[in-house]
């Protein structure tokens, strides 16, 4: 929801970033408030995942320019882990798989640093499991999924369901949503769809990564942005996702070069 | 070079001199005469050095230089405070219990109440000779082996396990071999015999009371019938200074199924060979090893698995973690044989490597002259995974949280499938404190 006297929440600013030397950011701009869901879509490659990897602090991409400042704090100087409990969460693409680590202790470890982190409690193992079974029942989870190894196995849906499960858990100020509804067959989209929306709030904001529009229909966006070859290349409301899914992101290249001949001429 | 043979080659001659006072100390003659032979043996061989294949990486020179006497009697007074090496079900446990290679009757525990044979091998020896003379030795080959003739030669006591036919044994048996004296040189042997459809769960274990050097030369053999079953699991948990020779043969009938975890922490220098001989028609073993080290340890585990019938299954993983400047050894060798037909066989081999200088040489080798068989073997050695730190980081765990998690998971999976719950907590416990670094 849109609200002009909500905080900023994040302030991105000219942001530049390469991995093993090539440039994939090219000057990124980007400013969410707080209650504010907003949609990044385009082609693969056009340097959308990176961003939200950026974001995230992964430690394969490096910034060469521009500034990101978070909840009033210079987000970049911080370690991946430090974000991480001052409240950025990303859930990944690609979740990583992790044999011989029960996915309760992970669960559990990650909510119990968080919380400490905020000065607030840790729970213990009993304590732990009914918090997190009723969470659970959020994204129609099975709690067999507690006893396995993290993410091991898991099938697509499963994997990203998890994935939730982690933000339902931490409680992100700002939650990153790196192509969550890949893989989804339409009953599990509905599902995760319904868990965040479920979980957000006026005082937390969501960034949507997502090629399609399909998520959309589910989870509202207040803003569209479009990301070409590593810029935001249009910006505009939930409406733009449609026309984008009518015309194709062809149709931007083409309202996009049609502009610059315009300003050249 | 000449001088490297020579001093090997005291080694061997001043463990021999020693011999003398034991051989006469058995009256039966069979087993005189297998020692006799196994002495013979000791005598042609030579110790093994790096330029053989099997001992590439396994140099044993710094062994050569300590031909350790065999330890004295531990004193009896004392003996009540070994009984922290029980395990925590001691009261349902069976065991055989063993300091610096002598069996010690007052802290074993043998109930005869149930149909199980099992004790020292001098108080079997004379009821159950048959048994007994027809398996001791039978798989253990000692013609080409040093350490195995060694150990033949000297063959003194020895834990003996003889399950009759369709015994099925709950309670699992503890053989629990101590080290308490520096300086000295142990035999250990065991027997097993599982008869057909019979089933236990054996625990070979190796404690030590102290940080002491010692050597230990310890054989093995299991020989399961048709349908037996044997859980084996071997903890090899001796002082970081130890010298550990190991070698344990398993001889598998028809449909018999052996399932064995080796863990391997201790000793300076260990070699662990296994050969396991799918000597029957679906017959099926799982092995899983752990090997870890740090410091200067070495830890070297051969293991050879024999498919000489058809519709056999073999499963093997080895994992290994070398930290400071450990050296890792995994020689892992599978035969098919030409009427091993469906053969089934998997072997995976993972090491991670928590420092630069730390080592692992890790070489699978198959070897299948079956047409119709499945088989595959894969081996990774490396770093943590660079992925699975940032995800973790990502969720708020540090760094160095993120590590040792990681690094614990790696050989936890190996320890998750140990049955024995006091057992399995005192090894993740070790895997824990050994793989936090603050």
């Amino acid at each position: 929801m849109i609200d002009q006297n909500s905080k900023t929440l994040l302030e991105v600013r000219d942001l530049h970033a390469k991995v093993s030397d090539v440039e994939i950011l090219k000057g990124v701009n980007l400013t969410v408030k707080c209650g504010e869901i907003h949609a990044i879509m385009g082609l693969n490659g056009s340097g959308k995942s990176t961003f939200a990897k950026v974001l995230a602090g992964h430690p394969g991409y490096q910034v060469t320019a521009g500034s990101v400042s978070f909840d009033n704090q210079d987000l970049l100087s911080l370690e991946p882990e430090v974000r991480s409990r001052n409240g950025i969460f990303l859930a990944f693409q690609y979740p990583i798989e992790i044999p011989g680590v029960a996915n309760s202790q992970f669960l559990r470890l990650a909510y119990n640093t968080n919380q400490l982190s905020r000065g607030k409690e840790e729970l213990d193992p009993l304590e732990f499991d009914d918090f997190v079974r009723e969470k659970m029942q959020l994204l129609e989870m099975n709690v067999d999924f507690l006893d396995r190894s993290v993410n091991e196995g898991f099938s697509g849906g499963e994997k990203k369901r998890n994935e939730i499960l982690q933000m339902a858990l931490l409680e992100p100020k700002l939650a990153i949503l790196d192509e969550t509804d890949s893989g989804l067959d339409i009953d599990a989209l509905r599902i995760v769809a319904s868990g965040v929306n479920k979980l957000t709030n006026k005082d937390n904001a969501i960034i949507l990564v997502t090629h399609y529009q399909r998520l959309l229909d589910y989870i509202v966006p207040d803003y569209v942005h479009i990301m070409e070859s590593g810029r935001i290349i249009k910006t505009s409301g939930k409406d733009l996702a449609k026309e984008l899914e009518v015309h194709g992101y062809d149709w931007i290249k083409a309202d996009q070069l049609a502009k610059s001949t315009e300003s050249s001429i | 070079m000449t001088l490297m043979t020579l001093s090997n080659n005291d080694y061997i001659n001043s463990l021999v001199e020693r011999w003398g006072s034991y051989s006469n100390s058995t009256n039966v003659a069979w087993l005189n005469q297998l020692r006799s032979e196994a002495l013979h043996c000791v005598n042609k061989l030579r110790m093994p050095t790096t330029h053989m294949e099997a001992w590439r990486f396994t140099d044993l020179s710094s062994l050569a230089k300590l031909s350790f006497p065999e330890a004295l009697l531990f004193p009896r007074d004392q003996l009540s405070e070994l009984a922290r090496f029980f395990l925590s079900e001691s009261e349902s446990e069976y065991r055989l219990v063993f300091i610096d290679g002598h069996y010690v009757a007052e802290l074993s525990q043998i109930d005869s109440s149930e149909k199980i044979i099992q004790g020292n091998l001098s108080s079997l020896i004379l009821s159950h000779n048959q048994i007994i003379s027809s398996h001791l030795g039978k798989l253990a080959e000692f013609q080409d082996d040093l350490f195995t003739a060694l150990n033949t030669a000297f063959i003194q006591d020895c834990a003996c396990v003889i399950l009759p036919r369709n015994v099925s044994i709950a309670r699992p048996i503890h053989l629990l071999f101590i080290s308490t004296q520096s300086e000295t040189t142990s035999y250990p042997r065991c027997l097993v015999v599982a008869e057909s459809g019979s089933h236990a769960t054996i625990i070979e274990d190796y404690v030590a009371t102290n940080e002491n050097v010692y050597v230990t030369h310890s054989v093995a053999e299991f020989f399961l019938a048709d349908s037996a079953k044997i859980n084996h699991y071997r903890i090899q948990r001796d002082s970081n200074q130890a010298f550990h020779i190991a070698n344990h043969v398993v001889s598998l009938s028809a449909s018999s199924y052996y399932a064995g975890v080796n863990i391997t922490f201790g000793a300076q220098i260990s070699r662990f060979s296994q050969r396991i001989e799918l000597g029957g028609e679906g017959a099926e073993c799982s092995i899983e090893g752990f090997t870890l080290i740090t410091g200067q340890q070495l830890a070297d585990t051969h293991t050879f698995i024999d498919h000489m019938k058809p519709q056999g299954k073999s499963r093997q993983i080895h994992k290994c973690i070398a930290d400071g400047s450990a050296h890792g050894v995994f020689n892992g060798a599978v035969m098919v044989r030409p009427h091993a037909q469906q053969t089934d066989s998997a072997q995976m081999s993972r090491s991670l490597l928590l420092t630069d200088k730390a080592r692992i040489d890790a070489k699978p080798q198959l070897e299948i002259f079956a047409d119709n068989v499945k088989c595959s073997h894969g081996a990774t050695v490396g770093q943590l995974n660079k992925e699975e730190i940032f995800y973790l980081r990502s969720r708020g765990i540090s760094e160095s949280v993120a590590r040792n998690l990681l690094t614990y998971a790696f050989g936890g999976e190996v320890i998750e499938h140990i049955a024995v719950p006091s057992l399995k907590a005192q090894l993740e416990e070790t895997v824990l404190l050994r793989t936090q670094i603050a």
